[in-house]
This record gives C-alpha cells, sequence and structure tokens, in this order.
C-alpha cells in the first residue's frame, strides 16, 4: 500500500517527539569528560623538568618554547639546567599530546579545558613558569599517565595534583628536594671491573 | 533556434557539497547538460608536509585527511610504516585498532547516511538522529584516546595505550543500543516512498564502469561486485572474525544507502566477535618514538569506510618519510561524476552527491 512507509516512518518521529531530549544546554550543564581528555592548559612541574627539550622537540608545529642556561649549582654532581622559559603557544596548538608522550620524566601533562577563547593572541601563549611561579592549581589529564590512572584521578574534581605524586617513579629532582648524590660509591658499584682508570 | 544554456556555480560555498567543493555546471532549464568539478580549495599540502615530519608525527597529519574516520586514515599510515620497518604489533593492539576502526567506520556511514537523507530534504531529523548515535560513537573514542575527532590513537608498533576500565562497559551498552537505533533508521528511512521515489535508479553506473574507474568501497560493491579489502587482502585480524560483504544490485543511491546500513550491521558483529576473542597483553611494542625504518618502499591498505584507502612510504633510511603518498578513496570515487550526474536534474545531483558520502579534507588533502 502506498504510504505504509511514510507512516511506520511518522511512527518513529513521533515516538522521538515524547521521550527526554538527547542534548544539554551546554554553558549551563557539562557533558560528562573522560580524564583522558586531552585539553588546553599543560600542567607543568618545574621541579621535575630538567629542560632536556624532548617535548620541543618532538612537537610536530614547533610550538614549545625553552630556554636555558647553565644552572649555578653543581653540575657535575647531577643538578640541571636552569630553566629561563617555558612556552607553549596554544593558539597553533593541535592536542596530539606528543609533547607529554616523549617527556622522559613525567614533568609534562595534559589539561583538562578546552574553552580557550582569549581577547588578544598573545594571551594564548602559556608561560608555564609564571604559572609555577603564582602556584596555579595543577590538574592534570591522565593521558599517557598510567600512574594517575592507577590514582584514579579526575581532573575536574579540582583537587591538586602535587608533583612528588604525579610521577611515573620516585623521583627527586632540583630545586628544592634534591639528595646529594655519592659519586664515588655509584661510581664503584656500577663500573666495578672498569675501575682504574 | 536552440535555446541558450546556463553555467552556474554550485559551491564551493554550498552546504551541500559537504566541504569546499565546486562544480561548474551547464543547465538546459533543470537538467545538467555538462559539469566540471573544481577541487583544490582544501588543500593543506600533508603529503608535502609529511616529508618534513617524523614518522610518528604524520600520524597527526592523517587525522585530518578524512576527519569523519579519523581511525582508518591511522591504521592505513602505521600498517604502511610497520610494513616498511617489517614488525607486527602484539595481537591485543590489531584487536583494539579493528575494534576502533569499525567504530569509526559506523560514525562514518552515520555522517553519510544522515546528509544523504538531509540533502533529500528531510530537513533535520534524520540527520540528528544518527548524529546522536555518533555522538556516542565519539564519547567512547573520548575514553580511548582523549579526543573526539583528532584522535592520533594509533603508533607504529600498536596502538598508545591500553584501554582505560570503564571503556568495555561503555562499548558494550553502545553495541546493544545502537541495533535498536538502526532498526530505528530503517523503520524510518528504507521503503519510505518519498526516498523510494528519489533514489531508486538515479545516478545508476555499472560494474564495468566502476571498475575502469577504480571505484572502490560502497560505491563499487552497490554495483552488485563483491570486494572488500578485509576480505580480499585480510589485514590484522579480520581473519579471525565472520562478517559478511553487503552488495547491492543497481549502484544507484537508494543501493549505496542500503549498502552502508547493512555494513553498520556488519561492524557492530565484528566488534561483538572481537570483545569476545580479544585477551590481555602487551599494546605496544618497544619501539623507540623517533623510528627509522631501513630505506625502501612500502605500501598500506585499508578499507575505510570511502573505500581504499593507501599510503605509499618511501624511506631513505632517515627519520623522515622521503615520500609519501595517499591514494584518496574519496577523490578517486568522484572520478565518475559525469556519468552519474549528467543528464539528471539539479535536485538529483545534489542527492547523488550526498549519496557519494565523500570528504573534501581527504580530497584536497
Amino acid at each position: 500500500m502506498y504510504g505504509l512507509g511514510i507512516v511506520k516512518g511518522l511512527l518513529v518521529t513521533l515516538k522521538n517527539f515524547v521521550r527526554k531530549p538527547a542534548t544539554i544546554n551546554y554553558p549551563e550543564q557539562r557533558a560528562p569528560q573522560h580524564s583522558r581528555f586531552r585539553g588546553e592548559e599543560f600542567a607543568w612541574y618545574e621541579e621535575r623538568c630538567t629542560g632536556c627539550a624532548s617535548c620541543a622537540k618532538f612537537c610536530p608545529l614547533g610550538i614549545i618554547h625553552i630556554e636555558t642556561s647553565p644552572s649555578e649549582a653543581n653540575i657535575p654532581e647531577g643538578d640541571s639546567y636552569k630553566l629561563e622559559a617555558f612556552d607553549i603557544d596554544i593558539a597553533r596548538c593541535m592536542f596530539c599530546g606528543f609533547c607529554v608522550e616523549v617527556c622522559p620524566y613525567d614533568a609534562l601533562f595534559m589539561g583538562s579545558g578546552f574553552e580557550e577563547a582569549q581577547y588578544s593572541r598573545q594571551d594564548l601563549v602559556l608561560d608555564k613558569i609564571k604559572d609555577q611561579r603564582e602556584g596555579k592549581n595543577k590538574s592534570p589529564s591522565t593521558w599517557f599517565r598510567p600512574q594517575l590512572e592507577a590514582q584514579k584521578y579526575i581532573p575536574l574534581s579540582g583537587t591538586e595534583m602535587k608533583w612528588d605524586d604525579a610521577g611515573r617513579e620516585e623521583w627527586t629532582y632540583h630545586p628544592t628536594k634534591r639528595p646529594k648524590r655519592d659519586l664515588l660509591s655509584w661510581r664503584n658499584k656500577n663500573f666495578k671491573n672498569k675501575g682504574e682508570n | 533556434m536552440n535555446s541558450e544554456l546556463m553555467t552556474v556555480n554550485f559551491g564551493p560555498q554550498h552546504p551541500s557539497t559537504h566541504g569546499v567543493f565546486r562544480l561548474r555546471i551547464t543547465l538546459d532549464g533543470e537538467t545538467v547538460v555538462g559539469l566540471e568539478p573544481v577541487f583544490g580549495y582544501l588543500h593543506r599540502g600533508s603529503e608535502k608536509l609529511a616529508e618534513e615530519r617524523t614518522f610518528t608525527q604524520v600520524i597527526t597529519l592523517t587525522d585530518r585527511m578524512d576527519y569523519t574516520s579519523a581511525m582508518t586514515n591511522n591504521q592505513a599510515y602505521v600498517l604502511s610504516c610497520e610494513k616498511l620497518m617489517e614488525v607486527t604489533p602484539p595481537v591485543r593492539a590489531q584487536y583494539l585498532r579493528v575494534i576502533s576502526a569499525e567504530l569509526s567506520r559506523i560514525a562514518s556511514h552515520l555522517i553519510g547516511t544522515g546528509f544523504l537523507i538531509n540533502d533529500l530534504g528531510a530537513f533535520i531529523t534524520p540527520l540528528m538522529y544518527c548524529f546522536r548515535e555518533r555522538e556516542r560513537i565519539l564519547e567512547l573514542f573520548e575514553m580511548l584516546c582523549g579526543a573526539r575527532i583528532t584522535l592520533t590513537y594509533m603508533r607504529v608498533g600498536g596502538v598508545f595505550q591500553d584501554t582505560p576500565a570503564e571503556f568495555w562497559p561503555a562499548l558494550d551498552s553502545f553495541l546493544t543500543d545502537m541495533e535498536f537505533h538502526l532498526d530505528e533508521y530503517e523503520s524510518l528511512l528504507t521503503g519510505n516512498e518519498i526516498l523510494l521515489s528519489r533514489t531508486v535508479g538515479v545516478s545508476s553506473i555499472t560494474t564495468d564502469q566502476a571498475l575502469n574507474a577504480s571505484i572502490t568501497g560502497p560505491i563499487l560493491r552497490a554495483t552488485g561486485f563483491d570486494w572488500d579489502l578485509r576480505t580480499v587482502d585480510p589485514y590484522e585480524v579480520y581473519n579471525r572474525v565472520n562478517f559478511e560483504v553487503p552488495t547491492g544490485e543497481n549502484g544507484d543511491n537508494y543501493d549505496r544507502y542500503l549498502v552502508r546500513i547493512k555494513e553498520m550491521r556488519q561492524s557492530l558483529s565484528i566488534i561483538k566477535q572481537c570483545v569476545e576473542q580479544i585477551e590481555p597483553g602487551k599494546v605496544r611494542l618497544d619501539l623507540p618514538f623517533l623510528i627509522r625504518p631501513d630505506s625502501g618502499e612500502a605500501y598500506g591498505r585499508v578499507e575505510s569506510p570511502k573505500g581504499e584507502l593507501g599510503f605509499y612510504l618511501i624511506s631513505d633510511g632517515s627519520i623522515s618519510p622521503y615520500r609519501c603518498k595517499v591514494r584518496p578513496p574519496s577523490l578517486i570515487n568522484l572520478t565518475l561524476l559525469n556519468e552519474m550526474i549528467v543528464g539528471w536534474k539539479v535536485a538529483d545531483m545534489i542527492v547523488t552527491l550526498g549519496s557519494l558520502d565523500f570528504n573534501m579534507g581527504e580530497v584536497d588533502r
């Protein structure tokens, strides 16, 4: 019978007409966001960073700017470089997360926000050192950080992640908590047979 | 005396061209008598950019080619990289890739179906039904890899990380709901007299025409030719799952729509079998981030939702590909536009463009 398909289709639309809406009112209500979400404000821990610039090297767009200088502290004893600048230009960032993936010391994390509108392009350049000095709240995403997923950390909960909990292994870095390393005993332990020279 | 023909620019800024696609059409009244497609408005030079990036960084470029199914693009690229390096990813990684690629296929076909109906004039209702389910898939992708569209999920030698615990229950509930929703679409659309009268017999092509133009994907299968790389040249774990390759008969717009709906059902069955078969294990080989394959060449191909997607890579032993050539199914599927559209009315042309389900990000690259 001609028109039966249309009647069947209209029944579907009628059913959908009376069900609850599938959409939400965005600025007031938020869709649930998973903890792995790769978002805008990168969480960076100066305590864990050595200034190796792996993130800058592997960034496909080259938008991470790092300046280091030899720190006045004891380089031969394993102290790291002093960071002069750590800027991320998220105006050109595509949030692929490669910088986070290659960070060998778990110093850089993805964020969880996505509303990155600003009034000027300069405001989109994240000065991570300034954020660190101001003690900005760090809520890193758990993307590529299984240790945070093991802790069941939720970035949007608002609780801050401390730098000594964020790492994949026990790690003590500059500038505050660095222990003195006994280089001589370390050398004797690891290079026993090659010893004398 | 002949009446004068009129030449019209259809696009590039037209909602029915699905992107920035321009058609210079010659009209005799309302009938299309000549047609000349113009591409390149979305050209970003991905192939050239790939020569300046390392092998891993190119994965982010592939996300942006066919942005409706980024998983299959990732898969095609990493498969060709793995062929180049002669490594095989762990079995669990292969299962995860197949599951995510099939989810991507469902998402892409939902867009294809929804916009086809939208172009038919059923203003936005079926499209919104399709997008409601696509949203569920995007949420699954967000759980899996932290992004919704530009996924960057796969790596050379596996996937970037194992799944979170809450992924599997969410996937199960999606699979259960999706069967019901597919029935819903079919009762809404399949057999609807308006859809039938607008699409049956319109812009039909024969198998020979399609093969001569090297058309692949649902458009080739709608002509009745059984060609699917997942069965013809099985990659990953497609030889461990059972599924049918749905084909049409006439190669017209209606058959393309039907093939897509049937393929979504097959994809659901593939995902279910994969969920049953998958076992815990490693998901990534211990390859460095900066890979350096030996010099050589490789061609990896997958059955993307649009057709055969291939990446031809040449390596000269350095950290970046010497050449990265893409075989974009969307572009090659557009080669029969003249045979499909000339002779039909303008309204049918729009439906045909919708049923071809091309993606300008992939056509122009």
